[in-house]
């Protein structure tokens, strides 16, 4: 894992002072909200329904036992016990009080931890694979250059002021788990003739007008990379639309001018920038990459499991997935009990998460954008002592990916800019699929909720979504069917007339029953959507 | 019915104005009828509310409901954690909210 270096604790350290002046100034009325309001944004935290909301960045979402037990010291501290996963991998606290917000910034810096460009018109967290390092599939570990684009895109003087937010995403593999295409910028690192570049697809995004990122450009080689992403801001700063928010984001603009034209304009530009010397020397990208090495894997362990417990080998195949190393195994904790609130994980059960990392998985773990959390490098060995403390913690829901392993946003329950909530219908649902045999059943199947049209909840990626819209006052469903995050990426179409919170469970529950009787053998219900089309699912569901 | 609500400065919590001062329970809200903007300017210079502004509710025998479900929400807390709402004793005051 990355360790700060004396200016990356310096420069976080310094942020926490400025704030804690900040906040002391709010308070004694210097400044007005007016003045204050971009200046706590910037360091994610906003003020929500109920109270404020504070986003603690969790870089390409990797973070050790120690970072993870600080945030459980402060959701037990600061908060009411408990914390909520995003499907930004990131984590936020929904009832934090602005006098205090200075201590927590500066006891998430003693960790290597802040909420710096959580929020504001900037480059935001970038994400990544959850599997980086783990996963057998990928051409190279993305975190290192994830990390190289965290420290490029921190406090960038140019592009601080964005015509609007702006995500990152960097894969490595063909096999697509962060959603890569759906982001401002989506980074594929791949090999070609034995080197190492990347593809970049440029212009992706859910939100209020979703659109799947072009290809801007088949192969960059990593010594180009940085150059060319700083040209890609460049054009888009340049001539981002800053009259109208809602088509401000850079999807917008590679839409309107085309990707043609968008990528000779970049070109252009690289041809420029790379002449300033910005692609790291190589001795820095092998200090960062240094720090991504294998773990000390013991190459004596065993790579049988006793699977004598049945509920344990359910969840063996459901939640353990390939590692690289021969004797290990990823395990994915799934935050989606029945009847829970998707993403939460209590101040205890978050403690719990940090001591099996560091007893069982080199101290490491990685929050999903499906706000699961991943211990990924895990001796087979240890499985099963592994599973018998998280049933202990009530975090051993065998349900990865499937019907009951649901995104949702906060929704109406907690978010300002919500219009309807999305975790009763979370749980209405999950409850309603309770059975596990019928989950499993149904097999791959991913549902996703947003409380509103800005897509926090993915609906458009869901192979069944929920967008939450306020009818006349009413919270309304309008269910979509069809879309993806991952490699065979594409966006949900909207079936018809919306409804109501228990109808809309009913509806789904119409489709997974066609799902069940018209599926070919093999068929996830993806799958069968994209064989037999919208109208025979329409008809399944309105008569 | 006008209500005026706001979020205190330094917690966060939600308020509603009384006629007097703030509460943190919409049941001791009173009708601002149109003094909702001078009272909010006034008590935002103040530092004793932050974001103020204006709903509609109407008058029930338990007091103010906010027309809007999105105020119904703030004046209770969250509906899918009661035990961290205003009233986690109240096995009804979800069903008011929604």
């Amino acid at each position: 894992m990355y360790k700060y270096d004396q200016y990356d604790q310096a420069i976080v350290d310094a942020r926490v002072d400025e704030f804690r002046d900040q906040v002391q100034r709010r308070l004694a009325g210097e400044i007005t909200e007016d003045q204050f309001k971009p200046l706590r944004l910037m360091n994610g935290l906003y003020l929500q329904l109920h109270a404020y909301m504070l986003r603690v960045a969790i870089p390409y979402g990797t973070l050790d036992g120690r970072q993870m037990r600080m945030l459980g010291h402060i959701a037990r501290k600061y908060d009411r016990g408990y914390g909520h996963f995003t499907t930004r991998q990131n984590l936020q606290y929904n009832w934090i009080k602005l006098n205090e917000t200075p201590d927590i910034l500066a006891d998430l810096a003693t960790v290597e931890m802040h909420a710096i460009q959580t929020s504001g018109n900037c480059i935001r967290n970038i994400s990544s694979d959850q599997f980086a390092g783990a996963a057998a599939d990928e051409v190279a570990d993305p975190r290192p250059w994830a990390e190289l684009i965290r420290q490029w895109s921190t406090f960038h003087p140019e592009f601080s002021y964005l015509p609007r937010k702006f995500k990152f995403a960097v894969i490595a593999s063909d096999e697509d788990r962060a959603a890569m295409r759906l982001h401002d910028i989506g980074i594929q690192l791949i090999e070609r003739d034995g080197v190492l570049g990347a593809k970049v697809f440029v212009g992706g995004g859910m939100g209020r007008t979703p659109m799947i990122g072009p290809e801007i450009k088949d192969f960059v080689t990593a010594d180009d990379l940085m150059s060319y992403l700083e040209a890609c801001l460049r054009v888009y700063n340049r001539y981002g639309r800053r009259d109208n928010m809602y088509k401000a984001r850079i999807k917008i603009l590679v839409h309107e001018i085309g990707a043609d034209e968008y990528r000779r304009q970049v070109e252009e530009e690289f041809a420029q920038v790379k002449l300033l010397g910005i692609d790291p020397p190589a001795a820095e990208l092998a200090r960062i990459t240094a720090m991504f090495a294998d773990p000390a894997y013991d190459t004596a362990t065993a790579d049988a499991v006793d699977r004598a417990n049945a509920n344990f080998g359910v969840w063996l195949d459901q939640n353990v997935k390939e590692h690289k190393q021969p004797g290990y195994a990823i395990v994915n904790i799934s935050l989606k009990p029945v009847g829970g609130i998707p993403g939460d994980a209590s101040a205890d059960q978050i403690d719990v998460m940090a001591d099996l990392a560091t007893q069982y998985s080199f101290d490491e773990l990685r929050v999903t954008h499906a706000q699961n959390i991943v211990l990924p490098h895990v001796r087979k060995a240890d499985l099963y002592a592994v599973w018998q403390k998280l049933v202990d913690a009530e975090l051993a829901s065998a349900n990865l990916d499937l019907i009951s392993d649901i995104i949702a946003c906060p929704g109406l329950d907690y978010c300002s800019l919500a219009n309807a909530r999305s975790i009763p219908v979370a749980q209405k649902i999950a409850t309603r699929f309770a059975s596990p045999e019928r989950q499993r059943d149904l097999g791959e199947l991913k549902l996703k909720i947003s409380g509103c049209i800005n897509a926090c909840g993915h609906h458009h990626a869901g192979h069944i979504g929920i967008l939450g819209v306020d009818k006349k006052g009413v919270e309304n469903y309008q269910l979509l069917l069809g879309g993806s995050g991952a490699e065979d990426v594409s966006l949900g179409k909207i079936t018809g007339p919306g409804f109501s919170e228990d109808g809309v469970v009913d509806a789904i529950e119409r489709v997974t029953d066609k799902y069940v009787a018209v599926r070919e053998e093999g068929e996830r219900f993806l799958d069968t959507y994209r064989r037999v089309g919208m109208e025979a699912f329409k008809e399944a569901i309105y008569g | 019915m006008k209500l005026l609500t706001g979020n205190d400065l330094p917690t966060g919590d939600v308020l509603w104005w009384t006629g007097a001062g703030w509460s943190r329970h919409v049941a001791e809200a009173a009708d601002v009828g149109d003094d909702g903007a001078p009272i909010a300017a006034a008590e935002e210079a103040a530092r004793r509310v932050n974001g103020a502004y204006v709903i509609d509710a109407t008058g029930t025998a338990n007091g103010p409901r906010p027309a809007h479900i999105k105020d119904r929400v703030r004046a209770l807390g969250p509906t899918v954690r009661p035990d961290l709402t205003l009233k986690p004793d109240d096995a009804s005051a979800i069903a008011q909210v929604i």
